[in-house]
C-alpha cells in the first residue's frame, strides 16, 4: 500500500526539529531511516499530519568510549545505523554483545537505514534494541526544549508503541556500560525466518548484578527477576521449565505455547552466555 | 510538493514530488526506469532493492524526499559494472530466475554479498538472502550463481 498524505520538513540541525515538533498541528512524528515507521505508513497504522526528517542532523551518530574500564559508558547517537554496529562499530565487550543483537535485524538493506534511536522510540514490542539495550542497562538521552535529560532504559518503555518520551522531545542516543572483557552475554531470538520480527527474545547480560530480560512480549519487555537472582548465586544454566516458572511469576498473560517460547529464548540465551 | 535533487544511474535530475511517493514509485512511475519492482510495499520481499549511496536500501520504505542528495542506482544503471556482470552470466548459466520479477533486487543484494562478503560460504549466502523473497526457483540456482561469483571473484 502507499502512505497516506503527510507535510514533511527537513530539518538541519537538532534545534530545528525541537521546534518543528514543538510548534506542530496534529500529529508529528520524529523519521530517522524511517526503516520502522515506513512500512507502519505504508500500511497506513501511522498517519502522521507531519512528518519530521532528521536524517541530516549532525551530531547525532557520534559514538564515543569513554573509556575501557568496567564502569566506564559508551555514548551512542540516535543516529548510528545497524549496519555499523554489525560491522563492529561500537568498541569493547558492549560493541561485541551489540554486533551479534545488531547483524540479526531484519535484512541488510534495512539495517543500512534503520537506525537504533528510531527502533527504541519506536517501541514496537517485537524489535531487537528494546529488550538488548535493557538488559545492557544505561541511560536514554532526550533532548526537549528545556534542554537535556535522561531516562533509565529500566521503564523507558512503558507499552507497545509507547515510551517516557514527551510529545515535544527526541531521543538523541544511549549511554551504556562498557562492559568488562571478560562479561557473559547471551542474546536468542525465536522467529521462523531470519530477519522477521521475534516471536520472543530471550537477552542476558552477565556482570556484578546480572540482567536478564523477556522481550518480543504483548507489551514492554521486561526483567526476569527470579533469573537474575539464580544467575548472580553462579547458575551456568538455566532449564526450560525453571524458565517458564520465572516468566509466569511476572504474570505477562502468555497463554501455554507463549510462554514455552519465552522460556527457550531464555534458556537458550544463558546457554550461549556460558558456551 | 517538495523539491528533490539527487542522482540516478549518473544523471542528475530535480524534480517536485509529494512527500508520500515512495522512491520506488518515483523511480518507476516518475523515471519510466520500470526495472526496479515493487512486491511488497513494507521491506519484507527485497524486490525494491537499489542501491543508495553505494548501499542496498528499500525503496519502497524509503521516500522520495529522503532521497534528496544522494546517489541512486537502479538495475538499468549496472551495464559497466564488473560484478554486476559476473553475476549477470551466474544468473543466466545456473538457471537463477524464472518469472523474473524477484530478480532486480536478487541481483542488487547479490552484488552487495558478493562484494561485501568475499568469503562467504553456502550458510551466510543463504542468510544474507534472507531478505530476498523468491516464489520459483527454490533459491538453489540463485545461491549457486552467486557462490559461482565468490569463486570468481576470490580466484
Amino acid at each position: 500500500m502507499k502512505s497516506a498524505k503527510f507535510d514533511h520538513q527537513r530539518t538541519a540541525s537538532l534545534d530545528d526539529a525541537l521546534a518543528a515538533l514543538g510548534g506542530a498541528d496534529g500529529e508529528a512524528r520524529i523519521m530517522g531511516g524511517g526503516q520502522s515507521l515506513g512500512p507502519m505508513m505504508n500500511l497506513r497504522l501511522a498517519q502522521p499530519d507531519l512528518l519530521i526528517d532528521i536524517s541530516r542532523v549532525s551530531g547525532l551518530d557520534g559514538i564515543e568510549a569513554a573509556g575501557d574500564n568496567a564502569g566506564d559508558s559508551v555514548r551512542i547517537g540516535a543516529r548510528v545505523t545497524h549496519a555499523r554496529i554489525e560491522d563492529g562499530g561500537v568498541p569493547g565487550a558492549t560493541g561485541a554483545y551489540m554486533q551479534e543483537v545488531a547483524r540479526g535485524i531484519s535484512y541488510r538493506s534495512v539495517r543500512n537505514r534503520g537506525t537504533i534511536g528510531g527502533s527504541v522510540a519506536h517501541a514496537d514490542p517485537s524489535a531487537d534494541w528494546p529488550s538488548a539495550l535493557l538488559a545492557l542497562g544505561g541511560d536514554v538521552v532526550i533532548s526537549g526544549q528545556d534542554g537535556e535529560r535522561r531516562m533509565p532504559l529500566d521503564g523507558f518503555q512503558i507499552g507497545p508503541f509507547a515510551t517516557g518520551l514527551g510529545y515535544d522531545e527526541i531521543l538523541t542516543g544511549f549511554d551504556l556500560p562498557a562492559l568488562g572483557g571478560d562479561t557473559k552475554w547471551g542474546y536468542y531470538k525465536v522467529n521462523r525466518k531470519p530477519g522477521e520480527f521475534a516471536d520472543a527474545i530471550g537477552a542476558v547480560v552477565i556482570e556484578s548484578g546480572p540482567r536478564a530480560v523477556c522481550g518480543a512480549t504483548e507489551s514492554a519487555p521486561f526483567r526476569v527477576t527470579g533469573m537474575e537472582e539464580k544467575l548472580a548465586g553462579g547458575a551456568t544454566e538455566i532449564s526450560v521449565a525453571e524458565a517458564r516458572d520465572m516468566i509466569a511469576a511476572h504474570d505477562p498473560g502468555f497463554d501455554d505455547y507463549d510462554l514455552q517460547i519465552h522460556a527457550v529464548a531464555l534458556s537458550r540465551a544463558v546457554g550461549r552466555a556460558f558456551s | 510538493m517538495t523539491e528533490l535533487t539527487l542522482k540516478i544511474n549518473g544523471e542528475e535530475v530535480t524534480a517536485n514530488v509529494e512527500p508520500r511517493l515512495s522512491l520506488a514509485d518515483y523511480i518507476r512511475d516518475h523515471r519510466r526506469l520500470t526495472g526496479t519492482h515493487l512486491g511488497c510495499e513494507h521491506g519484507v520481499c527485497g524486490a525494491c532493492t537499489v542501491l543508495m549511496n553505494g548501499e542496498p536500501v528499500r525503496s519502497c520504505i524509503t521516500f522520495a524526499v529522503v532521497a534528496d542528495g544522494t546517489e541512486v542506482t537502479t538495475i538499468e544503471g549496472f551495464d559497466d559494472d564488473d560484478p554486476m556482470a559476473q553475476l549477470r552470466q551466474a544468473f543466466h548459466e545456473n538457471h537463477a530466475l524464472q518469472c523474473g520479477y524477484c530478480t532486480p533486487g536478487m541481483l542488487v543484494a547479490a552484488r552487495d554479498i558478493v562484494t561485501r562478503l568475499p568469503d562467504a560460504d553456502e550458510d551466510r549466502v543463504r542468510l544474507e538472502l534472507a531478505g530476498n523473497l523468491c516464489r520459483c526457483t527454490g533459491y538453489v540456482g540463485i545461491v549457486n550463481a552467486i557462490l559461482a561469483v565468490l569463486e570468481q571473484r576470490r580466484a
